[in-house]
């Protein structure tokens, strides 16, 4: 197969560091060698390609902006959203994963979270260890998630 | 519903609200009263696992809460991150559709020649390549003011809005240019259509963030 050569008629290549280049280097050969020869089987099957978690997290997609003390790559955010591009180049179902893991699970724990939680979780899910996922759209609030209906009470604490 | 990775995670930042206040929780598998299926019968983000969280009674201990929530403001915040990150996701899916519509323009051959060689089939390629190109220098600029956290969130509105705007139009358009190939599933284009379908929807509707840039300009929230 012939690999992908990029799509850049006004040179933005020009406009990268050596760091940004290389991390979209990497991430457009992952694509090429990782996502693409599977894509298309488990697109049929309707199945995610989990055997990709580890290597993703090898290669740093996961907070890949946060602290390094959490295992994270600490990359800038232009960096980050070269990842981004190049991994949505090979499906938009493989950068949704990294997507939801980085920007909706580790980066709400890193900002909002306690220091029991940054410790615990973070290096968990950088490491793809751990999976998380991000509860918000309930049937009836999608658009509007003012309106939603799911509820916590202090005892513990009970949601329902 | 429609929880990407539900079934799979081992953690989910739950939203829900505590004596009317939006707060985020953090809820593991396996909790009493907490399961997550997962949702069938999708054409859309195949590859990708979408679930239903459902909670009956589920207690989680106090320092499960994020201590740092307070309302809608968390979540749309994480939300605004994620969008950042589908401006440039949108880029790609139109990349791999525009790369895979010039090759087969090139080789494709009727009425004696190759499909590139007809001005009908140049325009798409051009236009496909005009909005690739606006929307890489819209996300480059949009990457280099959050590195200087000059970012706006309705900055990331409009770049999210129009990027995956135009990354579906460039689907379908490759789609066109590969006519009855383009929806084989041995060329990338109708998975990368079905896909951004998706994509257009969640992190905030094109309409909502047609909304969201409305309000910035003109001072008047339209959303009711
Ligand atoms: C594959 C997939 C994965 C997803 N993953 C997640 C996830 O991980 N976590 C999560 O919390 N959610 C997730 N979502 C949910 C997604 O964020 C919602 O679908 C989205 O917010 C829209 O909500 P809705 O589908 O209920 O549409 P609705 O809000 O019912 O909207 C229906 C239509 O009405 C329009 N509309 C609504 N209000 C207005 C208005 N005021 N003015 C004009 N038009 C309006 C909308 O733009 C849309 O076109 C996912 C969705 C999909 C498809």
């Amino acid at each position: 197969m012939v690999k992908f050569q990029g799509v850049d008629y006004f040179d933005i290549q020009s406009l990268l560091n050596e760091e940004e280049t290389l991390v979209r280097d990497t991430v457009r050969e992952f694509t090429d060698d990782h996502i693409i020869p599977i894509i298309e089987k488990h697109n049929r099957a309707g199945t995610f390609p989990v055997e990709l978690v580890p290597k993703m997290a090898d290669l740093g997609m996961f907070g890949s902006t946060l602290p390094a003390k959490y295992g994270c790559a600490e990359m800038n955010n232009v960096a980050y959203g070269l990842v981004m591009q190049e991994l949505e180049r090979g499906d938009s179902g493989i950068r949704s994963f990294a997507s939801v893991q980085s920007a909706l699970v580790m980066y709400p724990i890193y900002t909002f979270g306690s220091d029991a939680h940054k410790d615990f979780w973070l290096p968990k899910l950088a490491s793809g260890k751990a999976i998380g996922c991000f509860g918000l759209t309930e049937p009836d609030y999608g658009s509007n998630p003012a309106g939603m209906i799911t509820r916590a009470e202090e005892k513990g604490i009970v949601i329902s | 519903m429609w929880i990407t990775n539900g079934t799979l995670a081992d953690v989910a930042v739950v939203w829900a609200k505590l004596n009317g206040v939006i707060h985020g929780f953090l809820v593991e598998k396996g909790r009493k009263g907490f399961t997550a299926p997962e949702m069938t019968g999708k054409h859309s983000l195949r590859a990708s696992v979408t679930s239903e969280l459902i909670f009956q009674d589920c207690e989680i201990p106090k320092e499960n809460m994020l201590p740092k929530t307070d309302g809608l403001k968390a979540p749309l915040m994480c939300l605004n991150q994620a969008r950042y990150g589908i401006a440039w996701g949108a880029v790609g899916s139109a990349m791999a559709c525009y790369d895979a519509a010039l090759g087969y323009a090139k080789s494709r051959i009727q009425f004696g020649k190759p499909i590139a060689s007809f001005q009908l089939i140049q325009e798409k390629l051009v236009h496909m390549l005009t909005e690739i190109t606006k929307g890489q220098l819209l996300t480059l600029r949009l990457g280099r003011m959050k590195d200087k956290g000059e970012l706006r969130f309705q900055q990331v509105s409009m770049a999210k809005r129009n990027n995956v705007h135009h990354a579906l139009e460039i689907a379908r358009t490759a789609r066109e240019i590969l006519g009855a190939n383009g929806i084989l599933d041995e060329y990338p284009v109708m998975r990368h259509m079905a896909n951004l379908e998706s994509v257009k929807t969640y992190e905030g509707t094109h309409e909502m963030h047609t909304l969201i840039v409305g309000e910035d300009i003109t001072g008047i929230p339209a959303y009711v």
